[in-house]
C-alpha cells in the first residue's frame, strides 16, 4: 500500500490550492490547450440557469478558463434548453449527435455524445444539479490537468478528511460508494480505494483518453472510467480535488439499488480482462425490489441490462472530424 | 461611447445604449449576485460579504480599496479630478440569520433566495459598476466612493455609514443609496424616526388571581392598548408601525417574558420627541398598575432631513426616471440617506428592479428591469459628475 499513500499524498488536491486563476490561464495559454465544459442534462431548469451564469460570467468573460460550455440534453420537457440557451450556452439535443448511431437513454450516452460533440482538449463534466454551484467545481477539476502532465482525469470529492477533537474525522463517498464501491475494490483492486468519491458526477478529463474509452450509457459509467483507465494508464493517471460542500437531491434508497446493480454489473463485465474470473452470461440481468401495498407485498423486477458505448476512436466520423 | 456630456438632456438621449451595455453584462451581474446572496451577512457579522466585494473590486483593478474599524468595505474608481468624489452606497448587511439556508436560485425571468432584493442586488450592482463604466468608456470627473456598508439595519441604527462620515477624508459631493427595490424608488428625503422595543418580565410567583388569565401577554395588551391611543396627527403625517410581538411557547404554559418591537416616523422631530415621551408615560403606567418589570429600550432614533423637491438632483433624477418609461415613487426613507443629508450631502436612494415577498425566504427580484435600473443609476451618476444636479451658488 506505499504506492497507494503516495498517490494520496502526491494526487488529492484541494480547489483552494487553485486559487490563482490568471496564473493557470497563463499556463492553459503556454501549452496551447482548449478546454470544454460539459452539463449532461434531464429536466434541469431548476439549477441549470444558475451554473452557466457563474460559469460563464467567472470562467469565460472574466477569466478565460473554458472555450466552450455546452449542454449535452437528453430531451428535457421542462425549460432546461430554453433557459441554458437564454444564458449563452450551446445547447444540442443528444438525439442530433451522430444520429446514425441512434439514441440510448442514460446519462452516458451524454457524455459519450459530448467527446464528439466538444472540441475541447480537455472536457470536464459538471452535473447540472449541483445547488451550491460555484466556478471551483469546474476549475478545481481542470487544474492538476494544466499543472500534471502525468495525470489524465481528476474526480471531485467533497468530504475532506478533517483532524478534529476525536482524532480524523471518517470520511467518505455517498451509500452506494461505502457499501458496494469501497467493499468491490478492498477486495479485488485496493489501490482505487484511495478515490474517495469514485461515483461523483464531476470529473475533468483529457481528450486522448476519452476517445479510447467505452461508455456505459446507464450506472456504470464512473465505475468502468475508473477500472478503464486504471488498466490502460495506472494510478497514476488519476487525480482527485476536495471542493468542500456539494449541495444536490438526495436519491432515494431504492433508486440506490437500482444503481448498485448496474454498477456491479459493469465491474463484473471488466473484472474477467482484469484477472477476476466471472463468467457475465450466467448473471442474471433482473433486479427486484419489493413494495408494501396494504398488506401485501408487491416484487417489481427492473432488468437492467448496462449497455455500451464503444470507444469514440473506433468511429469513423470521429477520426475524420478530429483527424486521428 | 467615451465622451463627457453637455447636459442631462444628451445623458437621457443615450441612455438606451446606457441599457444596451448594461444587458451585455448580464452574466456579469448576475454571478455577482449568486454569489454575494450566497453569503450570509446578518447585521454585525458582515465580514464575508465585505471580504468578497473588495476581492471583486481588486479583480476590476481599483488598486484602493480597504475595510474600515467598522468593517465598510469601501473601493475608490479615482477620477480626475481629486477635490471631487461621489459617494455609492448599499448596505451589507441582511435581516437573515447565517443559520438559514442563503442559496440563490436562477430562473428564465427572476432570482430568488433571502436577502436578494434587500440588499444583496444593491451591492452586486456595486461589485459590476467597475466593469460596466468601463465598458461604457466613461471617464468621470469626479472620484467614486463605492462602498458596501456594515451594521445598517435594525440595532445597527446605521453605525457604519455614521462612522465612515464621521471619519473620511475624501471630499465628497453627493451621494447615491441604492437599494435592490422597487424601482422607480426616488426618496430625497428622510423620516424622523425611534425605533425600539419594549420588554416585560414577571416573576414566577406572580399572584395570577389578581391579574386573571396570562402573564406577559396580557402586560404587553395593556401597552398596546396604551400605544393605540396615542393622538398622531394628520400634518406632520405621523405613524407608529408595531412590527413584532414575541411571547409565550405554547398552550398552557404562563408566559412570563414578551417583547414588542416597534417604530414610530414623523415628518417632524418634535413629533417624535412627544410620542416618546408618551411612550415612556405607558410604560410607567403599566409598572404600577401590575407591578411586572416593563422596560423601554431605544434601539436607533433620527431626525428628519431632505432636500426640496426643486433641488436640481431631485429634479434631473426625476427627468431621467421619466425618460425611461418609470413613474417616481416618492417615499421617505428611514435609512442611511438622512445621515448622508444630516451631513450636507445631497444625496438620492434609487431601486434597481422589482421584487417580490421582501424579507421572506422566497424574496425575489425581476431580471430584466435590472437593466433599466442599473441605466438609471448610471445615468443620474453622470449627471452628477457633469455637475448637473448641484445648487447655483
Amino acid at each position: 500500500m506505499k504506492n497507494l499513500n503516495k498517490w494520496i499524498a502526491n494526487n488529492t488536491f484541494h480547489h483552494s490550492q487553485f486559487w490563482d486563476l490568471k496564473h493557470m490561464i497563463e499556463e492553459k495559454e503556454r501549452q496551447g490547450l482548449t478546454i470544454s465544459l460539459c452539463l449532461p442534462t434531464l429536466n434541469e431548469a431548476k439549477t441549470i440557469g444558475k451554473e452557466i451564469i457563474l460559469f460563464k460570467s467567472e470562467l469565460m468573460d472574466r477569466y478565460p478558463l473554458l472555450d466552450e460550455i455546452a449542454v449535452i440534453d437528453s430531451g428535457s420537457t421542462d425549460q432546461t434548453r430554453e433557459i441554458a440557451e437564454a444564458y449563452g450556452a450551446d445547447v444540442y439535443l443528444s438525439a442530433d449527435i451522430l444520429p446514425m448511431y441512434g439514441e440510448k437513454k442514460g446519462k452516458g450516452e451524454n457524455l459519450w455524445k459530448a467527446v464528439y460533440q466538444l472540441k475541447g482538449d480537455i472536457i470536464c463534466y459538471v452535473d447540472a444539479d449541483i445547488a451550491n454551484i460555484h466556478p471551483r467545481f469546474a476549475y478545481g477539476l481542470i487544474a492538476p490537468l494544466i499543472y500534471n502532465e502525468p495525470i489524465q482525469y481528476v474526480k471531485a470529492f467533497y468530504d475532506r478528511p478533517l483532524a478534529f477533537s476525536q482524532g480524523v474525522r471518517p470520511s467518505g463517498g455517498g451509500r452506494v460508494t461505502e457499501i458496494l464501491i469501497r467493499p468491490l475494490f478492498s477486495l479485488f483492486f485496493p489501490e482505487l480505494t484511495g478515490l474517495i468519491q469514485p461515483l461523483s458526477g464531476e470529473y475533468a478529463v483529457r481528450r486522448e483518453v476519452l476517445e479510447k474509452i467505452p461508455f456505459p450509457i446507464g450506472y456504470g459509467v464512473e465505475t468502468s472510467h475508473i477500472l478503464d483507465i486504471y488498466k490502460e494508464w495506472g494510478l497514476s493517471a488519476f487525480g482527485q480535488t476536495d471542493l468542500d460542500q456539494r449541495v444536490h437531491r438526495n436519491q432515494e434508497t431504492l433508486s440506490l439499488g437500482k444503481m448498485a446493480f448496474g454498477i456491479l454489473r459493469t465491474f463484473l463485465a471488466r473484472s474477467a480482462s482484469m484477472g477476476v474470473d466471472v463468467d457475465m452470461s450466467k448473471l442474471s440481468s433482473i433486479m427486484r425490489q419489493f413494495q408494501a401495498h396494504a398488506e401485501s407485498y408487491e416484487q417489481v423486477e427492473y432488468e437492467i441490462v448496462e449497455e455500451e458505448r464503444p470507444p469514440m476512436i473506433t468511429l469513423p466520423e470521429y477520426r475524420e472530424k478530429f483527424g486521428r | 461611447m467615451n465622451r463627457t456630456y453637455k447636459n442631462v438632456d444628451e445623458i437621457i438621449r443615450n441612455l438606451p445604449a446606457i441599457r444596451e451595455v448594461c444587458v451585455s453584462l448580464r452574466e456579469t451581474l448576475l454571478a455577482n449576485l449568486v454569489m454575494l446572496g450566497e453569503i450570509p451577512s446578518p447585521t454585525f457579522s458582515e465580514k464575508a460579504r465585505v471580504d468578497f466585494l473588495l476581492q471583486r473590486f481588486s479583480e476590476c483593478g481599483l488598486s484602493n480599496t480597504s475595510t474600515d474599524e467598522c468593517g465598510n468595505g469601501v473601493g475608490l474608481l479615482p477620477g480626475k479630478n481629486r477635490k471631487r468624489n461621489i459617494l455609492l452606497y448599499a448596505h451589507a448587511d441582511t435581516v437573515f440569520s447565517e443559520r438559514r439556508d442563503h442559496t440563490v436560485s436562477v430562473h428564465a425571468d427572476k432570482m430568488c433566495g433571502p436577502g436578494i432584493a434587500d440588499n444583496s442586488l444593491g451591492l452586486a450592482v456595486l461589485a459590476t459598476l467597475p466593469t460596466l463604466l468601463e465598458k461604457l468608456g466613461v471617464e468621470m470627473d469626479s472620484g467614486l466612493v463605492l462602498m458596501g456598508g456594515t451594521r445598517s439595519l435594525g440595532r445597527g441604527d446605521l453605525a457604519g455609514i455614521r462612522f465612515f462620515l464621521d471619519n473620511n477624508k475624501l471630499p465628497l459631493t453627493s451621494g447615491i443609496c441604492v437599494e435592490g427595490v422597487q424601482l422607480g424608488r426616488l426618496s430625497y428625503a428622510s423620516a424622523g424616526m425611534l425605533r425600539g422595543e419594549i420588554t416585560c418580565r414577571v416573576p414566577e410567583e406572580y399572584d395570577w388571581i389578581r391579574r386573571g388569565t396570562t402573564g406577559a401577554i396580557l402586560i404587553l395588551n395593556e401597552v398596546i392598548n396604551g400605544i393605540l391611543g396615542i393622538a398622531l396627527p394628520r400634518k406632520p403625517q405621523t405613524s407608529i408601525v408595531l412590527g413584532s410581538v414575541e411571547a409565550g411557547a405554547g398552550f398552557n404554559i404562563i408566559p412570563t417574558e414578551g417583547r414588542l418591537c416597534f417604530e414610530v416616523r414623523s415628518e417632524s422631530a418634535e413629533t417624535v420627541q412627544r410620542i416618546a415621551g408618551e411612550l415612556e408615560d405607558i410604560v410607567e403606567d403599566v409598572i404600577s398598575q401590575t407591578g411586572a418589570e416593563v422596560l423601554l429600550d431605544v434601539v436607533a432614533r433620527r431626525d428628519p432631513a431632505g432636500l426640496p423637491i426643486g433641488h436640481p438632483l431631485v429634479k434631473q433624477t426625476r427627468e431621467i426616471m421619466s425618460s425611461l418609461g418609470l413613474r417616481p415613487h416618492i417615499t421617505p426613507s428611514i435609512s442611511e440617506l438622512s445621515a448622508l443629508i444630516s451631513n450636507g450631502l445631497p444625496a438620492v436612494t434609487l431601486g434597481i428592479t422589482h421584487g417580490d415577498w421582501l424579507h421572506e425566504m422566497r424574496e425575489s427580484v425581476q431580471i430584466e428591469s435590472m437593466f433599466t435600473g442599473i441605466a438609471q443609476l448610471v445615468a443620474v451618476l453622470l449627471a452628477m459628475d457633469g455637475g448637473f444636479c448641484e445648487e447655483s451658488e
